[in-house]
C-alpha cells in the first residue's frame, strides 16, 4: 500500500539520482488536516471586464479568510474585495511578476466569443512559473448548455482543453479544475470553491463541475464541522476506501452508520466503534436488503446521507467469464444502488436535503481489460447519477459520483507490480491516490453547502491517462 | 481670479510599512511607489485618467531617481499624460505633498490630484568615498591622458571600502534624530514611564484597527505583508521597561529615557493619497471621506537658541488655529506623528505649559490640555513604523476614514521633521 518510490524519488540522494537519470519525480501531495486553513498562501484572480462572479467569490474569499490579488487584467478587483471587506492590491508591479501563488481563479463567466480566449493566455502565461507546489488552479465559466447563444456556448466550452492541457503542464502537483456556474447558482459555489483550494481536493485534477441552482439556498455552516449532526450511511465500511470515508464523515462532525457483510463483521465493529458510530452487517446484495435498509433508516429518524461505496470485482476476459461472475458484480454494483436508493427515496426514509454520494471508476469511464463486467457496472452508476439527478431534485435531493483512479489500497496492492507501476505514474501526479482523497471528495458532495451539485461525476484519479 | 474650493480628501492607499532589512529589503523606491500609487488606482478606477498633478517623494534617494514620481506615474495605468513632480521636506515630506496639491485644486488650477511619499532606509543609497569622488570627476574633467593618469594615481584600494553612508543626524549639530529627542525629553522631564506607556497604547490601538478591518480600504498587500511588521501584538509595559535606553550617551549618559521601544525604528514604506474638488468626485460618484482645510508649517532654531529639534510643530499648531479660529479643544481626533514618544509628550506639555506658551508661543494664554482619549486612536509610528517621506499619507488617509466613519467632526494632524520644521494641518467633515 506504500509507494516506496515516492519517498525514494524525494530524498537527498534520490532526488538527484531521480533527475540524473530522468525518472519521474512525483511531489508529495499536501493533504488537509483539522484545524488548517483552506488555503495558505495567497490566491491570484483574473478574469475580464465582463467577468460575472466577481462579488460572488469576494464574499467568498471573505469567508474564507483567503489572502487575494489580481492579475493585471482584472484591476476591478480592488473596488470588489474591499467593498465586501477584504484587503487585496495588483500582482507585481507594471508587468513584473510578484510574489509565488498557491492558487489561481479565473472569473471566464463573461467570455462571450472565442476570439476573447487572450484574456486566458495573458494570465497563464504571465502566472504559470509563479504557482508553488501544490497549488491550486480554478477557471469559472457558465455551463454551455445554458448558454443564450452558440459563440458564447462555445467559448465556454473551450475551457474544458485549457483546464486539461493546464492540468498536465503545471506538474509539481498542482490541480487544476473547471466550475460551470449556473446563473444564479453563485450562492452555492462556495463549498465547492472551498473543496478545490484546499488540500482536500489533493488527487483531484483536470475535472469539470457544475454548480447548479439548488431548490433551497445555501444555509449558513460551521465550516470545521460540516457535517456536524447528520447520520451518514457508508456501504463497505470494514475497509480500505470505505473506512477512509467514515472516518472523513466522522471526522467532519456526523454520526456514520458503518455497514459491510456480515463475514466482515469483526473489522466493522471496530470501525464504528472506533468512530463513534453504529455497525450494520448486512448483505446489500441480498433481495430484501432495500428494505431492511429503509426499516433501520426510519428507526433511526431518517437518514442524511447514503455513500454507496460497497463493490466487487471479478475479473474475466467475457469470453472466460462464467455468468454468475457477471451477475455478481452488476447486482452489487448497480443494480443493488438502484433498488437501494428506490426504496429509500419512496419511503421517505431519507431526510429532505438529503444527499447520494456513488462511487464508480475510471475503469468505468475508459474501460479496462477483464473488467466487462466491472466496467459495465461502474459505466451505469454514472447513467445512474446522471438519469436520476433531475428526478431527485424535485425532492431537495442530490446524487452524485466519484470515479477513483489508482488509489493505494489492498486491492492495488495486490495488482501485479508492473501493472501497478503503471498505474501510480500514468497520471499528471505521478502517484497513486489515497483512500482519504476519495473520502474528501464524497465529504463535498455530502455537505449540507453542496445543494448546487447534483448529477455530477468527478474522477479522483491524480488526472490519470485512462479515459481522459 | 476663481474662487477658493474645498479640497475633499476621497483615500488613500498604503503598502504595509516593514521595519528596514525585512521584507522589503530588495524593493527599491520607485517599486514601492509604483505599486502603491497603482493600488490607489485600482481602488478608485482611475484608469487611463489624466491627473493634475502627483506630487510626493522620498529623504532617502538615489540620484538615479531624481524623476522618481514621474517615473511611478509612468508605470501606472494612470494616462501617461499626467504630470508630476518630487518634493522633500524630511519627515514632513507626505503632508507637504498633500498640502500643494490642495492648495492647487483649492485655487482651481487642478481639478484632482495625489499626493504621496515612499522612503527604504533598506536599499539606502551608498555613494563612493569623498575623495574617491573628487578623483573621479578630475579624471572626467581631464583633457589629456596625462592629467587623466595624475588624476587616477591618486587613488587608494582603502577608498573602496569607506563609501560615504547616509546618516539619520542634523549635519548643523553632528547629533542623531534620536539623540535630540533625548535631549527635549530631559528638558521637559518626560518619564520613561510615560514614553512606554504611549508606546504600548500605539500598539494596542493599531491591533485593534487591524482587527475591525479598518485599514481593509487603506491598504494593498506589497511582497507577501498584509500588516505593518513593527506591530507587536504581545507588548507589556514589563517587556518595554526592559529595554536598554539606546541615545544617551552623548547626551544624557546614565539617564537616558529613549528606548528601541518607545522611538520609531527605521522602516520602508510608501503612502498615497487621492484629493479633488467636490465637483470632481460628484461627477465621478467617489464619497468625500473629509476636507483637507487648513495647513501650517514651522521651524525653530534649534541651533543658536537652543530650541528643541522636534518642537516646530508645537508653534505651528497655535499659529494655524488662530486663523481658523479654533481652540485646541475644537478636535473629534488628534493625530500627532509619534517620531518618538518623548516628541509627542514634550509637544502636549509645551501646549499646557503657561510659561513656554507666553514666552515662546507669544500667547496670553497656555493652548491648554487635549483630551488623550482622542490622540492617535488607530495606532501612529511608535507600532507603524515610520517611513520617513510615507507618514504623512497614511496620516491623512487615517484621519479622513475616522471623519467619513464618524460622520462629522474635525481632526488635527501634526508632525514634526528634521531640520527643526513642523507641518500641520486640519481635516473636516
Amino acid at each position: 500500500m506504500s509507494d516506496a518510490y515516492l519517498g525514494f524519488a524525494n530524498s537527498p540522494i534520490g532526488s538527484r539520482i531521480a533527475a540524473a537519470l530522468g525518472l519521474p519525480q512525483p511531489q508529495p501531495l499536501e493533504r488537509f488536516a483539522p484545524g488548517q486553513p483552506v488555503i495558505r498562501g495567497t490566491v491570484l484572480l483574473g478574469g475580464t471586464a465582463t467577468s460575472e462572479l466577481l462579488t460572488a467569490l469576494a464574499g467568498i474569499f471573505h469567508s474564507i479568510g483567503a489572502q487575494t490579488l489580481a492579475h493585471r487584467g482584472l484591476p476591478q478587483w480592488t473596488a470588489t474585495a474591499n467593498a465586501a471587506g477584504l484587503m487585496t492590491g495588483r500582482w507585481g508591479v507594471e508587468d513584473q511578476p510578484g510574489e509565488k501563488l498557491k492558487a489561481l481563479v479565473f472569473d471566464a463567466s463573461g467570455l462571450d466569443d472565442s476570439s476573447q480566449s487572450d484574456a486566458l493566455y495573458q494570465f497563464f502565461h504571465d502566472t504559470a512559473r509563479s504557482v508553488l507546489s501544490c497549488g491550486r488552479v480554478v477557471v469559472l465559466g457558465r455551463p454551455p448548455e445554458a448558454c443564450a447563444n452558440p459563440r458564447k456556448a462555445t467559448a465556454q466550452r473551450a475551457l474544458e482543453g485549457l483546464t486539461r492541457a493546464l492540468a498536465k503542464e503545471l506538474k509539481r502537483a498542482i490541480a487544476v479544475q473547471l466550475v460551470y456556474v449556473a446563473e444564479g447558482a453563485e450562492g452555492h459555489l462556495e463549498s465547492t470553491l472551498r473543496f478545490l483550494l484546499s488540500p482536500r481536493s489533493a488527487y483531484v485534477s483536470g475535472q469539470v463541475v457544475r454548480v447548479g441552482g439548488a431548490s433551497q439556498p445555501a444555509a449558513a455552516l460551521d465550516w470545521n464541522q460540516p457535517l456536524a449532526g447528520k447520520k451518514i450511511l457508508v456501504t463497505g465500511a470494514s475497509r480500505g476506501i470505505g473506512t477512509a470515508i467514515a472516518e472523513v464523515m466522522a471526522r467532519d462532525g456526523a454520526q456514520v452508520i458503518c455497514l459491510d457483510v456480515p463475514q466482515a463483521q469483526d473489522a466493522l465493529l471496530e470501525v464504528a466503534t472506533r468512530l463513534g458510530g453504529k455497525a450494520l452487517a448486512l448483505d446489500i446484495g441480498a433481495a430484501e436488503a432495500p428494505q431492511a435498509l429503509v426499516d433501520a433508516a426510519l428507526a433511526d429518524g431518517g437518514w442524511d446521507v447514503v455513500v454507496h461505496n460497497a463493490g466487487i470485482t471479478r475479473d474475466k476476459t467475457i469470453a472466460n467469464m462464467k455468468p454468475h461472475l457477471w451477475q455478481a458484480v452488476v447486482n452489487v454494483n448497480l443494480s443493488t444502488q438502484e433498488r437501494i436508493n428506490e426504496a429509500l427515496v419512496a419511503s421517505g426514509a431519507l431526510k429532505p436535503g438529503a444527499r447520494i454520494v456513488c462511487v464508480s471508476s475510471i475503469s468505468g469511464i475508459a474501460g479496462n481489460m477483464g473488467q466487462t463486467n466491472y466496467a459495465l457496472s461502474k459505466a451505469g452508476v454514472i447513467g445512474m447519477v446522471q438519469s436520476t439527478a433531475p428526478h431527485l431534485a424535485a425532492r431537495g435531493i442530490t446524487i452524485n459520483a466519484v470515479a477513483p483512479g489508482f488509489i493505494e489500497t489492498q486491492m492495488t496492492a495486490a495488482v501485479p507490480f508492473a501493472i501497478r507501476e503503471a498505474g501510480r505514474r500514468m497520471n499528471s501526479m505521478g502517484q497513486g491516490g489515497q483512500p482519504v482523497d476519495v473520502a474528501e471528495t464524497i465529504a463535498w458532495f455530502a455537505s449540507p453547502a453542496s445543494g448546487g451539485l447534483n448529477g455530477n461525476v468527478v474522477r479522483v484519479c491524480g488526472q490519470s491517462l485512462l479515459g481522459a | 481670479m476663481t474662487t477658493i474650493r474645498r479640497v475633499a480628501i476621497l483615500g488613500g492607499n498604503r503598502i504595509p510599512f516593514a521595519r528596514s532589512n525585512t521584507v522589503y529589503s530588495q524593493a527599491s523606491n520607485q517599486e514601492m511607489l509604483t505599486a502603491t500609487l497603482q493600488g490607489l488606482v485600482d481602488r478608485f478606477n482611475l484608469h487611463g485618467l489624466r491627473m493634475g498633478d502627483v506630487v510626493a517623494g522620498a529623504v532617502m534617494k538615489h540620484s538615479r531617481d531624481f524623476n522618481l514620481v514621474r517615473e511611478s506615474v509612468l508605470s501606472t495605468t494612470l494616462a501617461p499624460e499626467t504630470p508630476a513632480f518630487d518634493i522633500q521636506q524630511a519627515c514632513g515630506t507626505g503632508l507637504e505633498a498633500a498640502m500643494l496639491v490642495a492648495n492647487k485644486i483649492a485655487l482651481g488650477h487642478i481639478e484632482c490630484g495625489i499626493a504621496g511619499g515612499v522612503d527604504t532606509t533598506s536599499d539606502a543609497p551608498i555613494a563612493v568615498n569623498e575623495q574617491m569622488r573628487k578623483i573621479l570627476l578630475d579624471a572626467s574633467r581631464a583633457k589629456t591622458t596625462g592629467q587623466r593618469l595624475a588624476a587616477l594615481a591618486r587613488f587608494r584600494p582603502g577608498m573602496l571600502f569607506s563609501p560615504a553612508l547616509p546618516r539619520n543626524g542634523e549635519p548643523r549639530t553632528g547629533l542623531s534624530m534620536g539623540e535630540h529627542a533625548e535631549l527635549m525629553a530631559q528638558e521637559w522631564h518626560i518619564s520613561r514611564e510615560a514614553q512606554d506607556a504611549l508606546a504600548l497604547q500605539s500598539h494596542e490601538h493599531l491591533a485593534r484597527a487591524y482587527a475591525d478591518g479598518f485599514f481593509t480600504d487603506l491598504m494593498t498587500p506589497f511582497k507577501g505583508a498584509t500588516q505593518d511588521n513593527n506591530l507587536r501584538t504581545g507588548l507589556t509595559l514589563e517587556k518595554l521597561a526592559a529595554l536598554k535606553p539606546v541615545f544617551d550617551k552623548k547626551v544624557a549618559p546614565g539617564k537616558g529615557t529613549l528606548t528601541a521601544g518607545n522611538s520609531t525604528p527605521l522602516t520602508d514604506g510608501a503612502s498615497a493619497v487621492l484629493l479633488a474638488s467636490e465637483e470632481w468626485a460628484a461627477a465621478r460618484n467617489l464619497p468625500v471621506l473629509a476636507y483637507l482645510s487648513f495647513s501650517e508649517v514651522a521651524a525653530v532654531d534649534f541651533f543658536d537658541k537652543k530650541e528643541g529639534l522636534l518642537m516646530a510643530p508645537a508653534y505651528a499648531v497655535p499659529r494655524m488655529l488662530a486663523r481658523a479660529n479654533l481652540t485646541l479643544q475644537d478636535f473629534d481626533f488628534y493625530e500627532i506623528h509619534e517620531a518618538f514618544a518623548a516628541q509627542v509628550l514634550c509637544t502636549l506639555d509645551a501646549w499646557k505649559n503657561p510659561t513656554f506658551c507666553k514666552e515662546r508661543l507669544g500667547l496670553d494664554k497656555p493652548l491648554g490640555e487635549i483630551d488623550r482619549t482622542k490622540l492617535n486612536v488607530n495606532g501612529s509610528s511608535l507600532a507603524a513604523g515610520h517611513p520617513f517621506a510615507a507618514t504623512g499619507g497614511r496620516i491623512v488617509a487615517t484621519l479622513a476614514k475616522l471623519l467619513a466613519q464618524k460622520g462629522s467632526g474635525r481632526g488635527l494632524i501634526s508632525i514634526c521633521a528634521a531640520g527643526g520644521q513642523g507641518v500641520v494641518a486640519i481635516l473636516e467633515r
